[in-house]
């Protein structure tokens, strides 16, 4: 059992990775990278306390809830990356331009 | 078997330490797509930790959605963005200017890396969980696999929501760019042989996941995602059906998984249960009719969310 304390350990390194990515990457691929680290890092926590939780068979109800949090993951990197080609469509590149830029 | 299970944490403090460190070098490395490759193999990655911790169903999702899908949407809209920024070059500037509010926030956290270490490491145990309820009501929920209980009977709502979120997102995709395939004129010979081979394979594959759902792991997510991928599949190697989702059957389609929530939340009130409320005799027969509608639903939007990232191979928009 104290094997799955590692993987949330683990999940709470990815998850600060993530916010680290989303706020310092300029580029916006990056960003929308960082943000699936932040959901998965967040996973990993879930289903390392739904396994040390129990003895013998792991708790469902943070399985399903992650299963969830994938397939919604997936769809918001979709409607992310289209935005991003619209952006870059419109401005020519992949990244936020700041207002005081010189 | 002290030794098994030495190695078994050895592994498992790998595994962990590999999922960090492959994290940090998606974020810093130069190459958009060697950083697209590399996010691939965590997912990978991501699916072995799954099956370490005991949760196989959450294996088979990642390793098709997280890891195969995301990775094929990542491709695809890296392509069409180097075709749009007309850059041959795939290198990115990734100055990172440590400016005085980026060192503030790196402060802040490296504090809240801390606070989440700590609490990680200190949260109890010895915790209750759902299980016993689960256990105790599982013969009522029509299906003996304990996720696909939760998914389609006791948190159907859940489900019914996120079949909604990924209707929002295919809408909120559709309305910026157009969602259309485009066949293209060359294609590799091996392509078209393996997708000839593995396409009818996917689908049985699917089908299969979708039923042994009811009874080991699988189910209706996973089965849609290797539906998708069999999808993809058919849009890389150049299949030659029309399809720009702008026909009945399409729309038909997008919408059938949420339809069929609707649909069926209306019966269970209207027989006098609650929302979502499956009476138990027919539970079975109502998550069948859900999953299965739900699995092309969700292969529908998850294909279509391909194309829109994919836009036209021939011209550069």
């Amino acid at each position: 059992m104290s094997s799955a304390i590692l993987y949330a350990l683990a999940g709470a390194g990815v998850f600060v990775l993530g916010c680290y990515g989303m706020v310092v990457c300029q580029h916006l691929l990056r960003k929308i990278l960082a943000v699936n680290f932040m959901g998965s890092g967040v996973f990993l926590v879930l289903v390392a306390f739904a396994r040390q939780s129990q003895e013998g068979v792991p708790d469902a109800v943070p399985h399903a809830m992650v299963i969830t949090g994938i397939v919604v993951a997936v769809s918001a990197t979709a409607l992310a990356l289209v935005l991003m080609l619209k952006l870059a469509e419109e401005t020519g590149a992949a990244s936020l331009k700041d207002s005081d830029k010189q | 078997m002290e030794s098994l299970k030495l190695l078994s944490n050895v592994f498992d403090a790998l595994l962990a330490t590999s999922l960090v460190l492959l994290a940090w070098r998606i974020l810093v490395h130069q190459d958009l797509f060697r950083t697209v490759v590399l996010f691939i193999a965590f997912g990978l990655l991501m699916a072995l930790a799954w099956v370490r911790l005991d949760a196989p169903d959450i294996a088979l999702a990642e390793a098709a959605i997280g890891a195969g899908l995301s990775g094929a949407l990542l491709l695809v809209a890296l392509a069409r963005l180097q075709r749009v920024t007309a850059s041959t070059e795939k290198r990115t500037e990734m100055t990172t200017r440590f400016t005085a509010p980026v060192v503030i926030y790196l402060i802040g956290l490296t504090a809240l890396l801390g606070l989440l270490l700590y609490v990680v490491a200190l949260l109890p145990t010895e915790g209750m969980g759902l299980n016993q309820a689960l256990a105790e009501n599982l013969d009522k929920s029509g299906v003996s696999h304990p996720v696909t209980a939760v998914l389609l009977n006791f948190r159907a709502y859940d489900t019914f929501l996120e079949l909604a979120v990924l209707l929002a997102a295919f809408l909120g995709a559709w309305s910026l760019t157009d969602i259309r395939h485009y066949p293209a004129e060359h294609i590799e010979p091996v392509l078209q042989v393996l997708s000839h081979t593995l396409f009818p394979i996917m689908l049985m594959v699917s089908v299969y996941l979708l039923w042994v759902g009811a009874t080991h792991p699988g189910g209706a997510f996973q089965a849609g995602s290797v539906l998708a991928a069999a999808m993809v599949l058919f849009f890389l190697s150049g299949g030659k059906l029309r399809l720009d989702f702008h026909g009945k059957l399409a729309r038909v389609l997008l919408i059938g998984g949420v339809t069929a929530f609707l649909i069926v939340s209306l019966v269970t009130m209207l027989i006098g249960n609650d929302l979502l409320q499956f009476p138990i005799l027919h539970a079975a027969g109502f998550i069948f009719f859900l999953e299965f509608i739900g699995m092309i639903s969700i292969a529908a939007v998850l294909s279509a969310l391909f194309l829109g990232c994919r836009g036209n191979v021939g011209r550069s928009s």
